[in-house]
């Protein structure tokens, strides 16, 4: 059980932000870690789809400052394809090799003496391409007469399975009306302020080759094994490097591991090291994004209202290929499938496409916003269809707060939570019924104006197991499974008593080291000063693990636990050599403000630098079997998060959070802008350990899901160019667009399975917001019968919508 | 995202600067603020052979009321005139130039510069257009004066020759009896209109003398229209706006003619511009109205 208290905690200032503010911040592309590194530009396709007929390097080999160009021809015969996630006969490497498949596949890699050279003679590189009919959409790449992007393959689809848990047909026939609905998700990134950046560096030596490379790459570190298989060395012989200084990446920066291997490649072809780094141009043709979805859900509702199945048919876009770690898309929300209700029954179509279209992968949210934006719509669909009132059609499904822990029917362990007091909350800090009455009144005068709830189980502490579920459980091989959230930190005290803390989560500006310095710090009753944290990731010296790494919210519940831990083996050694000093027994001293002294007589202490100070200058002084060892490392690794069972359940987070959104918008009858009138925001992530770090979380993720609602969408032409490459037409909001009142508060229902209480709360409202901006627009134009069932809505997605009820077809 | 190679010269006279560009023989750019032409380099989009940068020539940077006019250089920054009091004469600067891209934009880009880069969405044409600016053209053949009438011709195209500079723009001072309106609508703060508008007023004895409606983003070009008879039939009506939503509503029809886009349909534009229009043809009439004729 949590032994902290749940009180919040402020931060005045993170601890990261003097140096970023004044200038200091040092990323990848200021760093030149090895002398002597060239620049690489790349070469990309034009076409959305096309067979490579020729590639002629010649003349871009011949153009002066070029060190090496390397082509398809070269990545064919030197990488092995990228190991998938599922097995699909959809190779996938880091250029094209026989066709290319998005308009910004990499082609080629131009070394050259900088990047203005590199981009000249790139534009040297000649490409003889047959154009091949485009895919663009999931319903496109379904079609029975769809060209193939993968014909080995067969089909554009790259996996399909369907999973039922309880009575799912019966509940259906027995139910008291089905509701069902269509929804489309749309594709959006995060756009990071700081672009993909790698140096990589092949060398050949006497154990055989080995690649150093830096990148801006946060994990999963599953990825460094899948990099070694494509370049064919064992994962011993590659060394990542991560800079301390990230410009945020909110998952999209997980899709830059290919780049490692094809700067590799083309280090080995330049005989020296290579510099890339994205351009924005190329970052948003080409990096990651968030998947798009289509989906249909049906509910199974009886007399009372309340949902006795349910059914997800799920269909994602992945783009041209399935690039690990997808399907996760689908995967990730698999225990939490049935949201925060309590739903006995349920069945999930789990569908990935391909098309001709930028590959996916993760995004602040993964898989939630996508669930949820379908979960969510229906249970408004659910309270239309019943007559009930929104709040009042869900508080009648939830899972009540004597429940927990609560098994859904897929495998998902909710570990706390009290979601109707949440809910309540956001509806009475809303003040809904003074928003209802201004709905009224907006009504009589003819206008729009509509309020829209969202309620959502916020995933943290991903159990990388659930991927396995793409394949059945027949062929998963006994004493293969995959399951965890391990974490990794090492704790170590130096002789004047300084701490450090040594991270492997490589943060992105999340404030990671402000949080470890202050559990760390408490935890060893020491001031937050005496406290170092080092977050530079560096895979031969950090300790790390395949799951290690900045996703899933999982700082909060895991890292901060393996800090704890570490913490609490430094201090049973620094209490062991204090009691020398004291001479008392360890068991009746404690930590507290930099001391080690006698509980309950704080007048006998010695400080904690002495105390470390014997450890290090006269360990012979230790009592027996107390271990001369101020650095320790922990890992933790929870026992819930287990291997996908062979009936196809999982538990796929640790934790289990949540978040419930109320939403007001006016819209203007003449020019059909939606204006945010109020938003009401509360969460409950457990314990909260660091009040301004998670309001910051908050902000964030609404602003980034407030892009996707209303503004940012990657979208293509019928031909498959894209058509929102720039910052001119890919839209994100800025402050102008994200200054709309909001109220946000907390419920806290502490953890039970992390030693603080707490857990993730990175993503939450990036799952919940665009469904609340959904609903809330649906209920505004409920008196024209018609919903929002896509995104982005903005002014001429209502315009159209209205003409055409106006002049029906 | 990195410029094709390039000759780079900067000339400290208007003389040297109008013979290099000459000396390009069709291929150089003139350089003021950057702020469209340096991403459309960076893109590849464009790769002159040579960039003629006038920032240093003696003369361009004068921002002077002179002969009932505001005369703005052609290296005057837009946030400088934004700021400046003499700006006053012309408030539909005052109006138009908080929407021009951004803060951090203006501080770079150049009044001149957004006029002789003509996008069809920007705001500073159609003033220009609204206003019956005179634009100064100096070239090989010396200078002359285009009227803004004549000076935008499609999309990013104008009057101004290969071998021209524009070196300067002088926008009518407000006169009595004038009230003026402008509004846009953008998907966000600071991008190109969806739809725009510029409105003119003058009223001689409470009575319209003249009405003009001046729209952007909705065409290749700023578009605009003597709305004379249509303000002064609604000026009348103790709504105003509305009565001249039918009327504008009828002109969004006719002036409106850009395809659209996933920002903006033609429909909705249509449906943006009759708004505005309406909404700042009333306000302007309103404000030509209260000044004393």
């Amino acid at each position: 059980m949590p032994d902290a208290d749940t009180a919040p905690r402020w931060t005045p200032t993170r601890i990261e932000d003097a140096p970023l503010v004044t200038g200091q911040g040092r990323f990848l592309d200021d760093l030149d870690p090895l002398p002597g590194t060239l620049t690489a530009a790349i070469v990309r396709s034009p076409h959305p789809h096309a067979r490579i007929r020729t590639v002629d390097l010649s003349r871009a080999r011949r153009h002066p400052g070029v060190t090496a160009v390397i082509g398809p021809e070269e990545v064919a015969a030197e990488l092995e394809p990228f190991p998938l996630s599922v097995t699909t006969r959809m190779p996938y490497f880091p250029t094209g090799t026989d066709k290319v498949r998005y308009v910004g596949e990499p082609v080629a890699v131009v070394v050259a003496s900088d990047r203005y050279v590199a981009e000249d003679a790139a534009e040297l590189v000649d490409v003889e391409y047959e154009l091949l009919d485009p895919v663009v959409g999931v319903r496109a790449a379904l079609a029975d007469d769809a060209p193939l992007l993968h014909e080995d393959q067969g089909s554009n689809i790259a996996t399909d399975r369907t999973f039922t848990f309880g009575a799912v047909d019966r509940a259906f026939a027995e139910a008291a009306q089905v509701v069902t609905g269509t929804y489309d998700f749309p594709r959006y990134s995060s756009v990071p302020m700081e672009c993909y950046s790698v140096v990589a560096n092949w060398t050949d030596e006497p154990a055989g080759p080995a690649v150093e490379a830096w990148a801006n790459f946060h994990g999963p570190f599953t990825m460094v094994p899948v990099m070694a298989g494509a370049l064919g060395i064992p994962t011993s012989r590659v060394r990542l490097h991560v800079p301390a200084d990230i410009g945020g990446s909110f998952g999209i920066k997980a899709g830059i591991y290919p780049y490692v291997v094809l700067l590799a490649l083309a280090s080995k072809y330049a005989r020296t090291p290579v510099r890339w780094s994205e351009d924005r141009v190329e970052h948003l043709l080409a990096s990651s994004t968030g998947a798009d979805r289509m989906m249909r859900f049906e509910a199974a509702v009886d007399d009372d209202g309340r949902i006795t199945a349910l059914r997800a048919d799920l269909a994602d876009n992945v783009g041209a290929y399935m690039r690990p770690p997808e399907p996760s898309t689908l995967y990730r929300c698999y225990g939490n499938i049935t949201g925060a209700y309590r739903i006995p029954a349920v069945q999930i179509r789990a569908r990935a496409v391909v098309t001709n279209t930028m590959p996916t992968g993760l995004n602040r949210g993964f898989g939630g916003q996508q669930l949820y934006f379908g979960l969510e719509r229906l249970m408004d669909d659910v309270a239309r269809a019943t007559g009930l009132d929104v709040v009042e059609a869900r508080c009648r499904n939830l899972v009540p707060a004597d429940a927990f822990p609560y098994e859904t029917p897929t495998g998902g362990v909710y570990d706390s939570g009290n979601y109707e007091a949440a809910i309540r909350l956001a509806v009475r800090n809303a003040d809904l019924d003074e928003l209802r009455r201004r709905q009224a009144a907006a009504r009589e005068r003819g206008e729009l104006y509509g309020i829209g709830l969202a309620a959502v189980v916020d995933p943290s502490g991903t159990n990388i197991g659930y991927v396995g579920l793409a394949t059945p459980a027949a062929d998963r091989k006994p004493g293969r499974d995959k399951s965890g959230s391990t974490e990794h930190v090492r704790v170590s005290v130096d002789v004047q008593g300084i701490v450090t803390v040594l991270l492997g989560s490589v943060p992105q500006g999340q404030g990671h080291a402000t949080t470890a310095r202050q559990v760390a710090a408490r935890r060893l009753g020491l001031p937050e000063e005496q406290v170092r944290v080092v977050i530079e990731m560096d895979t031969a010296t950090t300790p790390w693990t395949v799951t290690s790494g900045s996703y899933s919210s999982r700082f909060a519940p895991l890292v901060t636990s393996a800090v704890v831990a570490a913490c609490d083996r430094i201090a049973g050694t620094v209490k062991a050599a204090g009691s020398v000093l004291l001479e008392t027994a360890p068991e009746q001293l404690e930590l507290a403000d930099g001391t080690v002294r006698v509980t309950g007589d704080p007048g006998r202490s010695v400080l904690f630098r002495h105390a470390a100070g014997v450890v290090h200058w006269d360990p012979g002084a230790l009592p027996e079997g107390t271990p001369a060892r101020l650095y320790e490392e922990a890992a933790f690794a929870p026992r819930e998060v287990r291997a996908a069972t062979r009936d196809e359940r999982i538990n796929s987070s640790l934790c289990y959070g949540f978040v419930a959104e109320l939403v007001a918008v006016r819209i203007d009858p003449d020019t059909l802008e939606i204006t945010i009138e109020r938003v009401s925001s509360v969460h409950d992530a457990g314990t909260v350990l660091n009040q301004t770090l998670l309001d910051g979380q908050v902000h964030g993720a609404l602003t980034q899901a407030l892009g996707g609602a209303m503004y940012e969408e990657f979208t293509y032409s019928e031909g498959g160019q894209p058509t929102s490459a720039t910052f001119l037409d890919y839209l994100c909001p800025t402050t102008a667009e994200a200054g709309f009142p909001l109220v946000t508060d907390h419920v806290v229902t502490p953890s039970p399975l992390t030693p603080l209480g707490a857990k993730g709360s990175g993503e939450g409202s990036s799952m919940s917001f665009p469904a609340a901006v959904a609903n809330a627009v649906t209920d505004a134009l409920s008196p024209h019968g018609l919903a929002i069932n896509q995104l982005p809505v903005h002014g001429t997605v209502l315009f159209d919508l209205l003409d055409g009820v106006r002049r029906p077809a | 995202m990195k410029p094709a190679p390039f000759a780079y010269v900067r000339p400290a006279t208007l003389d040297d600067a109008v013979a290099e560009l000459a000396a390009t023989d069709g291929d150089g750019k003139v350089l003021a603020g950057g702020q469209s032409l340096v991403p459309v380099l960076a893109m590849r989009l464009g790769r002159p052979g040579t960039l003629v940068d006038i920032n240093a020539v003696a003369g361009l940077d004068g921002l002077e009321r002179r002969d009932g006019a505001l005369r703005i250089g052609a290296t005057v920054r837009q946030r400088h005139v934004e700021r400046s009091s003499a700006a006053a004469a012309v408030p539909l600067l005052g109006l138009a130039l908080p929407f021009v891209g951004h803060r951090e934009l203006r501080s770079r880009g150049t009044v001149c510069g957004s006029l002789a880069h003509a996008d069809p969405g920007a705001e500073l044409p159609a003033v220009a257009l609204c206003l019956g600016a005179a634009l100064e053209v100096t070239g090989p053949r010396g200078r002359r004066t285009v009227r803004a009438a004549d000076f935008f011709q499609g999309a990013m195209t104008t009057a101004v020759g290969p071998d021209e500079i524009l070196t300067a723009v002088q926008f009518p001072a407000a006169g009595p009896g004038e009230g003026f309106g402008f509004a846009e609508l953008a998907r966000r703060h600071g991008d190109f209109a969806l739809a725009g508008v510029v409105t003119r007023v003058r009223s001689r004895d409470g009575a319209v003398a003249e009405a003009v409606l001046s729209g952007f983003g909705v065409s290749d070009r700023p578009v605009t229209r003597d709305v004379t008879e249509l303000v002064r039939a609604a000026a009348g009506e103790a709504d105003v706006e509305t009565a001249l939503r039918p009327g504008t509503e009828e002109l969004a029809r006719e002036m409106v003619d850009t395809a659209g886009d996933a920002h903006g349909s033609q429909g909705y534009r249509r449906r943006l511009f009759a708004v505005l229009a309406a909404r700042e043809l009333a306000r302007a009439h309103r404000r030509a109205t209260e000044s004393p004729s």
